[in-house]
Parts: structure tokens; sequence; C-alpha cells
């Protein structure tokens, strides 16, 4: 069994002893909202000190990210993908697991994803195409999970290692795959064949938002469901805030973790595969557009709340898209900074 | 016995004046979401004195306790120490005014050793006096009769010794007043006898002493003071003169009749109350079909743990097993094995007849194996869940309470609603997180949790600890009950002998992690444990 038994390590047991002034919905949502606005302001501070306007600087993003119609619909588009990672770093942070390698389970789905999609697109009919493609998302990502996730059940291992380990692997990983059996004969730039515009995921009707961003709310709104109205998301919850709890109430500890393990991983697939689909049609090689670390600050913020992470991933949305200016976005987003 | 040692040096103002009280609290008031834990309570603690807090479950002793150690901070009242107001912003501030405290439930940072937490929170440098706390721990130690490897982790201590420890720290902080929130609900008669007479000598250097116990005698034994809480209020004080001119009996009439109310004044004749070993049981009908087995079970100790050898043990069908023994001589590990959170090294678990020794602890739960831990807040209940999902823990996923993986709270209130009646848990709704539940209430939950749901056998591990005297009783009762009229076998495990005298059939003592013998609980055979329970080696 893992030592780190007793309570939880993520602080969401409730705040004993000042109950008046941190509890409730107020106190979470002033939890939620303090360390943005506190952000904010250390941002105007600094853009003072070098001499511009903060107000300004600051109207420029909104207005780009959310205020114009095409900054307001890359916004949403770049939610998509953010959302369902965040389901997944969800499900297993709630179990205390500590899913640190995000990005190498959204690379290695990325590069399956990419390298199969022209292929398999080509040879299935529209949807089934993207569903079979989806799938191989999610079990490229699941699938990376599976030894940090045995090595914790089985040796009590820590995961924040394992994990850590296996995205410098997935990463790497997947640039061979790119670079090698999956690079595109047809341009010198080291990438994979690129999915025909037609095949990828349709777009909402007038707009230029793919349907991914709906995927990404079903996942949100499922993930919430589960973790509030089923046993398994008790039996995650528990295992999260008391792990010796866990094991005198006979919960299965070992497949749990792996369980949980591999749905995080497979939903950080499903990141990869929604943002592949909607937005690239192949990808590059070094690409990398590390989202994991982002969120886990969001997700924190919504205090594992998966509901509660919408607005705040939709925020982010805003602010990365509206700093960015209109043509350095596409070129800024292929390249890896 | 050696004199309690200089590591404990008072500052000189200790206990000086003798006329006004060290430590006072007028009108304090504290509330919490749907309680008045504390109304406006008063209450002067005098130096050289052990001052008694009493009162049921959930009265808010604890909560005044945690109020002057700077845990909480009340709503309303002030508090005076030496005659000037202070405000206890923080633990910090407490220590330093020389309040010391052992809190109800352990406070030692598990994966810490004994040592490191002892040395933790003692002086503000960073530099560790650790050669100053292995020789005060040592001394400390040897005063309270208690051997404990200041190697050991914590978390792996079994919560009889961690509660040593707890004592031992608070003593060596060089405290003035002591706060001892239950410091004896884990220890054996004997340990107890030697934590009063440690402290009847730091009553004579001064100290003054807030000592919270549930066990009516151990009051009246080192109690000058008494102070009865009843739902947030102080019902009454008996001061020293009252106590020391009143007859025993009478003392504890009043004592009970202000804690429950004239109802209960009955009450203070039962075992419960006195303490003390009344009748032995009659012999019961009990059927010669054994329902717990084990067969040579032996377990390998983790760290700093004891583990147990080749332990053999039958209980048969209506039978209650006793295991008495002091803390962390195998008991967890006993508990454990047979309710599958640990494998057996060697030897076999029998529940009716079939092996369990590869069945998961759901399994086992299945077959109605039961298991009610003594580590209620470490691993007996989530603290951040609510009242009802705690009741209901280990059926998750089961119908009626689960259909098809999904909740039905409806099925679960309604559940939870009856054990929070028949239970007597005092909670304000059932939705109340149970981290908030007084330490007695929380008791009262994983025992709702274990005796509902039709048990087959059940593994206690001090069932009672914690629980008020009219509590224990009902308990104990049901205990009783169930064995008799529903054939549940239990094995019982407890340090509280004179609780183990109460119910047992046959009583067996651990010592050292190896069964040293059982004996039928007869007259007499509180002298037979008594003597297994140091080794055997009669003195
Ligand atoms: N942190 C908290 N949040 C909310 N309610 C609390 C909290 N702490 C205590 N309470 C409530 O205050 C009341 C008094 O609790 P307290 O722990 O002081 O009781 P107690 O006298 O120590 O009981 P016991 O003998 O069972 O330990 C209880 O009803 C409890 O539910
Ligand atoms: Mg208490």
């Amino acid at each position: 069994m893992t030592e780190n038994a007793g309570t939880s390590v993520l602080g969401f047991e409730p705040q004993i002893g000042t109950p008046s002034r941190w509890s409730g919905w107020r106190g979470s949502l002033l939890q939620g909202v303090g360390p943005i606005l506190l952000g904010l302001l250390a941002g105007g501070v600094l853009l003072l000190i070098v001499g511009r306007n903060p107000l300004t600087f600051y109207g420029t993003i909104v207005n780009r990210g959310l205020l114009s119609p095409s900054g307001v619909q890359d916004s949403l588009t770049r939610m998509a993908p953010l959302l369902f990672m965040a389901a997944g770093l969800i499900v297993a942070f709630r179990a205390n697991i500590w899913n640190i390698g995000g990005d190498g389970q959204f690379l290695m789905a990325a590069a399956v994803v990419s390298g199969f999609g022209p292929q398999i697109t080509g040879a299935f009919p529209g949807g089934l195409g993207l569903a079979i493609l989806c799938g191989m998302a999610a079990a490229a990502g699941g699938l990376w999970t599976i030894v940090p996730a045995m090595l914790r059940a089985y040796y009590g291992l820590n995961e924040i290692i394992t994990s850590l380990m296996m995205t410098f692997v997935g990463v790497n990983l997947a640039n061979l795959l790119i670079k090698g059996p999956f690079r595109s004969q047809a341009t010198n730039v080291p990438q994979t064949d690129v999915i025909p515009k037609d095949d990828l995921l349709p777009v909402i009707p007038g707009t230029r938002i793919h349907v991914g961003i709906l995927f990404a709310l079903v996942a949100i709104a499922m993930v919430h469901y589960v973790m509030t109205r089923t046993s398994f998301g008790l039996r995650l919850n528990v295992l999260g805030a008391n792990p010796r709890a866990a094991i005198h109430v006979g919960i299965d500890v070992r497949r749990l973790t792996i369980v949980a393990f591999m749905i995080s991983g497979a939903f950080i697939g499903l990141a990869a595969g929604i943002e592949i689909l909607g937005v690239w049609g192949y990808v590059r090689a070094d690409w990398n557009p590390n989202f994991g670390l982002t969120l886990f600050a969001l997700v924190f913020l919504a205090r594992l709340n998966a509901l509660a992470t919408v607005p705040l991933v939709g925020f982010y949305a805003v602010i990365s898209m509206g700093a960015t200016p209109p043509p350095e976005k596409q070129a800024c987003l292929t390249i890896s900074c | 016995m050696a004199e309690v040692s200089e590591v404990l040096d008072l500052s000189p103002a200790a206990g000086e004046g003798g006329t006004g009280p060290l430590v006072e609290v007028r009108g304090i008031t504290k509330i919490f979401p749907g309680v008045v834990a504390n109304d406006g309570i008063d209450l002067a603690v005098y130096g050289g004195e052990v001052h008694c807090l009493l009162g049921e479950n959930g009265a808010g002793k604890s909560t005044l306790m945690n109020i002057l150690s700077g845990m909480y901070r009340p709503d309303a009242g002030t508090i005076l120490v030496d005659g000037a107001e202070v405000q206890i912003d923080s633990p910090r501030v407490a220590l330093d005014l020389g309040i010391g405290t052992v809190y109800q439930h352990p406070t030692l940072i598990p994966v810490f050793t004994v040592l490191e937490n002892l040395v933790l929170g003692q002086g503000r440098g960073l530099s560790m006096d650790t050669k100053r706390a292995l020789a005060g721990l040592k001394q400390v130690a040897a005063d309270l009769g208690v051997e404990i490897d200041p190697r050991a982790l914590a978390g792996r201590l079994a919560l009889g010794q961690q509660q040593q420890v707890e004592i031992v720290k608070a003593l060596w902080g060089g405290s003035r007043v002591l706060i001892l929130d239950e410091p004896t609900s884990m220890l054996t008669p004997q340990g107890i006898t030697e934590l009063e007479k440690v402290l009847l000598q730091l009553k004579e250097r001064g100290l003054a002493i807030i000592f919270i116990t549930h066990k009516l005698h151990e009051a009246l034994d080192v109690g000058d003071r008494v102070t009865v809480l009843r739902r947030g209020r102080v019902v009454g004080t008996l001061g020293p003169e009252v106590v020391r001119s009143t007859s025993r009996d009478e003392l504890q009439a009043r004592i009970v009749t202000m804690m429950f109310g004239e109802e209960a004044a009955s009450l203070a004749g039962v075992a419960e109350v006195r303490g003390e070993v009344t009748g032995h049981r009659t012999a019961r009908q009990v059927s010669s079909e054994v329902m717990l087995e084990l067969i040579g079970v032996s377990v390998e100790p983790q760290r700093s743990e004891i583990g147990i050898r080749d332990v053999s043990l039958a209980v048969r069908r209506g039978e209650i097993v006793g295991v008495a023994g002091v803390d962390g001589n195998g008991q967890r590990e006993l508990a454990e094995a047979v309710a599958g959170q640990r494998s057996v090294h060697t030897g076999d678990v029998l529940l009716a007849g079939q092996s369990i020794r590869h069945t998961s602890v759901s399994g086992r739960q299945r077959m109605g194996l039961r298991y009610v831990t003594d580590d209620r807040v470490g691993e007996g209940t989530v603290s951040s869940l609510s009242v009802a999902t705690n009741l209901i823990l280990k059926r998750i996923g089961d119908g009626p309470f689960w259909k098809r993986g999904r909740v039905c709270d409806d099925a679960i209130s309604e559940c939870a609603t009856d054990l929070v009646d028949s239970f007597d848990i005092r909670t304000p709704t059932i939705e109340t997180s149970c981290g908030t539940l007084s330490g007695g209430n929380l008791q009262k939950v994983l025992l709702a949790r274990e005796l509902s749901f039709d048990p087959r056998v059940v593994v206690y591990n001090k069932p009672t600890h914690g629980l008020d005297v009219k509590t224990t009783y009902a308990v104990r009762d049901r205990i009783r009950q169930l064995a008799e009229e529903r054939q549940v076998s239990a094995l019982l495990i407890s340090t509280d002998l004179e609780e183990l005298l109460d119910l047992c059939d046959r009583i067996a003592v651990l010592f050292g992690g190896r069964l040293m013998g059982v004996v039928e609980n007869e007259v007499g055979a509180e002298l037979e444990v008594g003597r297994l329970m140091v080794g055997g080696d009669s003195r």
C-alpha cells in the first residue's frame, strides 16, 4: 500500500475550525476567483513599472479574445481540448492520484491519431472514422498511464515521479513516430500526412467552432455526474480523501487506482484527438502545446469541481487567445515555444 | 516511582498567589452551523487543582478546550490568564502562555518518528534539541510507566501508545496549565493509575489541570473540582469542599443527574458508572458451533509494530470472546487480520468453517463480518463526507442505496435518519460533514454502521471509547443483545478490563503479539487476566 495514508494531501477537506469565514459556495467562489484577481493585479503593477497602461492592455486582450467575433470563436475552439484534459485531471486528482504526465499522454494520443488519421478517415465513412480515431486517442492516452498506475498500485511507487518520467518518454516517442513511420512524404517538414479538411470534425453551423467543444462540455457534465451521483465517484472520493478508510471500507484500492489512472489518461488522449481532428489535421514534429501544467492550476482553482472548471478554462482560453496577435496566432501555436 | 523530573520545570509564576484562578473564561460562546457548542460558559481553573470537566457526548467540552488551546476562536467571551485578559489566536500563543494540551484525537504526524514529533513545536529556532528531548522522553515515560521507542514512526504506534506520547509531549512542554481531553480512553486500568499518580505530583507543583473523562470514578479519584456541561452550558460546579465532604455514591448520583437530567438518576448505580466489577456474568447459552476460528495465525509486523505470532482462538456462535492487553501488543494486527485489511503470513482464518484467508475485505463483509475499528478518525470515517454517507460507507454500490451505480438519496437519508435516531447521534443534520461531530458521536456513527445490516461476526476494537456513561451502557446492552437474541459472535478487543468482565464469556490475553491464555469469565478472572497481561509471570 502507499505510504501517504491519512488525510488528503490535496487540502479539499473542510476547513474545520474557521467555519464561518470560508465555508459554503461563497468561500469557494472567493478561493477560485481571488487568486485570479490577485494575479491580474500583480500583472497590472508589472505593466505600470514598464510604463504601460494595464487597463488598455487588459482591454485589448478581452477585445481580441472575447469581444471580437473571431476571437470568441478561437477561444471556444481552444476550450475543447482544455476541458477534456480538465476532466481527466479531475478524475485522477479526486482519487489523490497525481497524474503529472498529461503531456506525454496527450502527445502519444496526438501522434497516434495524426499518424493513422489519413488512412482511417479515408477508409471509413465520415463519422465512423472519426469515432474510431477518438477511440484510438483515448486508448493511447489511457495505456500510457499503465506503467505508473501499476507501479503505484502494486508497489506503492510515487506516481508523481513515474508519470513525469513517462512524459519524457512519451514526448520523445511521439516525436520519433512523427519523424519516422508516420512522417509525410509530401513535404520536407517533419510532420504527418494531413487529414483532408472535409474529413475533420464538422463545425457548428454558422461558426468556425468545431463540434469538439460540445463533446467536451458533455464530458465535463459526465464527470461531474459520475463524481457526485454514482458509486464509482464516491469510491474515488473516499480513496482521495482518506486512503486508509478506503481500505477499511473494502474498496479494491489497487483496481480503483489503475482504473482511475487509465480513465484520466483516456480523457487526456481524447483532448489530443479532438484538437487534432478539430483544428490541425496533422502534427508537426516537436509540437507540444504543454497544456498540462496550466491546467493543474485551473483545476485546483476549481477545487476539483468539474462544472467550476468551465468558466475558469473559458477565462484562460480568452487570455491565451487574446494575448496572441492575430497574424501570429497560427504560427505560435504550431511551433513549440 | 521517580519524582517527576526537572524537565517539567515550572516557571516561577505557577501557582503563585494561590488565590486567584490561573485561567478563567467568562461568557465563552461558540456557534457552529446548526449548534451552539458553547453557550456563555464561565469556568475558573486554579493552580494546584485538578478540575474535571464532565458532560455527555456533544456537550461542548472539546470545543471549550480547543478555544483555550487556540484551535478555535470564540464568538463571544473573554479568557483571562493570571487575571489578565488574553487573546489566544493560535496554538502557538497558548503554548507561550503555558497551556499544554492533549487533544481528544491524535495529532502526532504519522510519518514522523516519536522523537521528531516531540521536538516539533519546541522552541522557536531551527535547531532541534534531540538530546534534551530524548532525556525528557525517557524520564516522563518512566514516570508514566510506559515504554516507547523514540525512533518508532508515530503513525504505526497503537492509538493507546500515541495517546501516551501526546501526554509525554504535553508534560514535557513545561506547561502551567495542562488540558487533558479524554487522556485515558485507550489506557488500561494500570496505565490510568500511573497517570493519576503523575497528575497528583504535577498538582502539588502548582499546575492547573483540566481533566476530561467519561469515567466518573476517575474523575472522583483525581478531581478537586467538578464542572458539568450540558448542551453547551455549565450545569453546575462542585467545589473542593463539596467534593471532599460528600460520599462517593452521592457524588456519583449528583453528577449523573447533572449530566443527563433527573430521569437518568437510576444510572448512577450501574457498572459503567462505578467502573468496578459488579457481579460476573452468568453463563450464557452458547452453541457449540464455531463461527470464527484463528488457527496459528501470524502477521508480519510492519515497521514499529509487534505483529502477532501463532494465535489460535475460536469464537462460537453467540459467544463474546474478549481480548485484553495493553494497547500495542498486537491488537490492531489481530483485528486487521480477521477483517482482511492485512494479509496473514502463516495460519488460517475460518468464518463459519470456511477459510477466508484469501477473501477480500468486502468479501468478508458480505459474509457478515463486521469490524468496529478503534481509529475512528484515521480510517473509520471520511471527515469531509456527510454523516449520512459515512453511515453507509461500507455499502457503496449496494441496493437500495445505489441502483445500477446511481445513488438513491431517499434511501440513504431514510436509513441515515433511522440510524441517527436509534443510536442517538447528535448532529445538526445528516448532511453535516462527519469531521465536525464530537468524538463520542463519531464513535456512535461507527457503531451504527457496523451493527446494522445483519452482522454475524463482529470484531470490536475498543467499542465504547469516548462514549459517555449513558451511551456506553446502551451500547454494551446492544452488544449483549446481539449475542443473546441474534446469536452474533463477537471478538471484543479492549483495554478496559471492567468492560471485558462485564461483557465476555471468555477473555484471551494478548501480550507481545502472542496469546498468553484464555480465561473463563468467572469469579477471580480479573486476577488471572491481570497476571497474563504483563507477560504471565506472577509476582
Ligand atoms: N468544527 C466543528 N464544526 C461544526 N460543529 C462542531 C465542530 N466542532 C464541534 N462541533 C459541534 O459542537 C458540539 C460540541 O462538540 P464537542 O466536540 O465540544 O463535544 P464534547 O463535549 O467534546 O463531546 P464528546 O464527549 O463526544 O467528545 C457538537 O454538537 C459538535 O457537533
Ligand atoms: Mg470531545
